[in-house]
């Protein structure tokens, strides 16, 4: 069994969708566990990607086909695990997006994809993602983070329009609101009451790990 | 016998029609997000069509073709006091500083921080000492200025202390009516404002392929106001357009062609320029470093196709992603400063920002300046100044001994040479320890305290410095705030 986990790890690492794939629907021939097949196989796979991309050994586009593989395998278990009743353990789930009025996707996708690595169910919202739907999304999926992104100084008010309506519709304190984005910094999250600020990926994690401790 | 101007082609003709004929190819059949109304309707009333989607608009090659034919090759912008100061044309080259940073390398204490209110009237002074800018840029973005209000803001501090055009942008849609009420009370009428260009409004579109409201509202209001329109398309390689530098040229193209088409279409004749800040994405770190080569490939290669379209050019070169004043930032600095002079680039910004295009720095500035004055001086070729070249020279030298004192000698010693100012050091060994053994940052921090212990020679006569507070002012009110911080002089 560690043999097939070793295989299912190592075609995420590599961003081999295709093999990610066909170790999926093997394990649902084989009646392999679901979640001992993510937890087991494609999790550490996805998180040595994300040690690797730390080190400067893979770079980025190979890091997003590795999450992308993690993500297109745990499709086809998905169905499984939901009838086995079982959960994947998540540090956290995550709903993240860029702002409205802001199309600048990198540096989300980039958070996204570590997150993800790192053990959070992230639900990546895409880029120009209006202020409503954040809450929306965060409300319907239960959210623990809700990771907010701006790359333009005309765009970052958008960020605190988010924590304004989840005040609003008091919810604000079910969630951790994180910002992050060039002109955004520690002070800036303070101001607008979030619950704080990352520069880069590596750092969206220390922090989401240091606010769920 | 002749000089030759040194310069860079970077594509073949063929490459250059190539990209163009694809690009217009992009315009005509995938088409561009035009997410401002007045553009769009100008786009659709003109004969465009709607993508299958409805998303994007398809463009014709009749409305590229009279846009181009319509914009004009050469742009003049003028002093505050209505004085020539640069002409956009052909290889001439202008630097400027890099713009909108919002950080600041503090070198006093060796640390990035936010910029602030208080470093506007220094960073303004500076450039408008140093006479190798040839513009102003709003290059801080004052942290402690409310976020809504710090475009005008920027332009006033650089209006007040300065004489130099400034090249500048907006943050907000409202942006540029204030902006424009400014620039005429320094030149009294929409007529010589529109005579005589005091600034340049950046524009950017946003890759993929879009414009996006604020920056399309700001092509139409440059168009309207006459005021140099700089398009600044800026594909990010493997992130945001094709990975291959030709095929970011493309998109770059394709983005910059729809801007020319809208102004045109606006007004046609106003003045547009040619411009771009793409980066060669790099995929291990997520960031654009503009002092990577290949970033500077596709801004000279963008720039040829600029001349080939018949558009004055600009480029953001001279800047370094260091976070330091250090051997990175000097060569990546001085690399884009010569390759954007060896390109002819018109319009050059970059100089006094690192990190990125993030930081700015005066002691960086200082020192970038040296590597500008050393481009000027490149770009002038090798001129035959006499006839013979040497050879009477040569007679006159053998017989005094030396060459130090011959009248040809005298004659041709400073339009050959650049000297550069102190902060490069050419000094003996001796002489620098003398002088405190000071490496280029701290030679630089000495110059810097030296140029602004004066004060500011070019300040603004109270009346008009009054008028632009007043409209400084009276828009924070809208914008609800009382007050403003005054300017730190």
């Amino acid at each position: 069994m560690s043999n097939f986990f070793g295989e299912c790890r190592e075609a995420v690492r590599k961003g081999d969708r295709e093999a990610a794939e066909a170790l999926a629907r093997r394990a649902l021939a084989e009646n392999t566990d679901p979640l001992d097949t993510i937890e087991s196989g494609y999790v550490p796979g996805l998180r040595e990607a994300g040690r690797l991309w730390d080190e400067g050994e893979l770079f980025l586009p190979e890091l997003v086909m590795a999450a992308e593989a993690m993500k297109a395998a745990a499709a086809i278990l998905q169905p499984a695990l939901s009838a086995s009743g079982r959960q994947q353990k998540t540090h956290g789930r995550v709903v993240i997006g860029t702002i409205e009025g802001d199309i600048h996707d990198i540096g989300k996708t980039l958070v996204a994809t570590i997150l993800s690595a790192n053990g959070y169910e992230t639900h990546d919202l895409g880029a120009d993602v209006p202020v409503q739907r954040f809450v929306d999304e965060a409300e319907s999926v239960g959210a623990d983070f809700i990771c907010i992104s701006a790359l333009l100084t005309t765009t970052m008010a958008g960020q605190k329009r988010v924590i304004d309506l989840l005040k609003q519709r008091s919810v604000r304190d079910k969630y951790r609101v994180l910002v992050g984005g060039a002109p955004c910094n520690e002070k800036w999250a303070a101001q607008i009451g979030a619950d704080g600020y990352a520069g880069d990926a590596i750092s969206a994690v220390k922090l989401a790990a240091s606010l769920v401790a | 016998m002749g000089a030759i101007r040194p310069k860079l082609q970077w594509l073949t003709g063929e490459t250059v029609e190539a990209i163009v004929a694809e690009a217009r190819r992009v315009l005509l059949e995938i088409g561009i997000y035009v997410e401002n109304k007045t553009a769009a309707d100008l786009l659709m009333d003109s004969g465009c069509a709607r993508s299958a989607d409805h998303r994007r608009i398809l463009f014709t090659n009749g409305l590229i073709d009279k846009a181009l034919a319509g914009a004009p090759s050469c742009i003049r912008l003028y002093s505050r006091d209505g004085e020539e100061a640069m002409v956009l044309e052909g290889d001439n080259i202008h630097f400027n500083p890099g713009s909108a940073a919002l950080h600041v390398y503090d070198a006093q204490q060796n640390r990035i921080r936010d910029g602030l209110s208080s470093d506007l009237v220094p960073f303004v002074t500076l450039t408008d000492l140093l006479p190798h800018y040839a513009a102003q840029s709003t290059g801080i973005i004052p942290a402690d200025v409310p976020e809504d209000l710090g475009d005008r803001y920027r332009l006033f501090a650089a209006l007040q202390c300065s004489k130099k055009p400034v090249v500048t942008g907006t943050f907000r849609v409202d942006g540029f009516a204030v902006m424009k009420q400014m620039l005429l009370v320094i030149r009294g009428s929409e007529q010589a404002l529109r005579d005589k260009p005091l600034a340049i409004f950046d524009c950017c579109p946003s890759p993929p392929l879009k414009w996006s409201d604020l920056t399309c509202q700001s092509l139409l209001d440059c168009a309207d106001a006459g005021q140099p329109a700089e398009l600044v398309s800026m594909p990010l390689t493997g992130a945001t357009s094709p990975v291959t530098l030709c095929g970011a040229l493309v998109q770059h193209c394709a983005e910059s062609l729809s801007g020319v088409v809208i102004h045109q279409l606006r007004k046609p004749g106003a003045p547009i320029i040619y411009g771009g800040s793409p980066a060669f994405f790099d995929m291990r770190k997520g960031t654009t470093p503009m002092g990577a080569f290949e970033t500077m490939m596709i801004d000279g290669a963008y720039a040829q196709i600029g001349k080939y379209l018949g558009l004055p050019t600009h480029a953001y070169m001279g800047l370094s992603d260091s976070k330091a004043v250090d051997y990175q930032a000097g060569f990546e600095s001085s690399a884009g400063v010569v390759l954007a002079a060896l390109s002819g680039i018109n319009n050059i910004s970059g100089p006094g920002m690192m990190e990125f295009e993030s930081c700015q720095c005066l002691e960086k500035l200082v020192l970038d300046h040296e590597a500008c004055g050393y481009a000027k001086r490149l770009v002038e070729g090798i001129i035959p100044r006499s006839a013979p070249l040497a050879f009477d020279v040569l007679t006159e030298g053998l017989q005094a001994g030396h060459f130090m004192s011959l009248p040809h000698t005298l004659q041709w010693f400073k339009k050959e040479g650049y000297f550069p100012d102190r902060v490069i050091n050419r000094e003996v060994k001796e002489q620098w320890e003398l002088g405190g053994s000071k490496d280029a940052l701290a030679a630089a921090r000495d110059r810097v305290a030296v140029l602004l212990k004066p004060g500011i020679p070019s300040l603004l006569d109270e009346s008009r410095r009054k008028a632009l507070w007043d409209i400084l002012l009276a828009d924070a009110r809208i914008h609800g705030a009382e007050t403003l911080p005054e300017l730190p002089m």
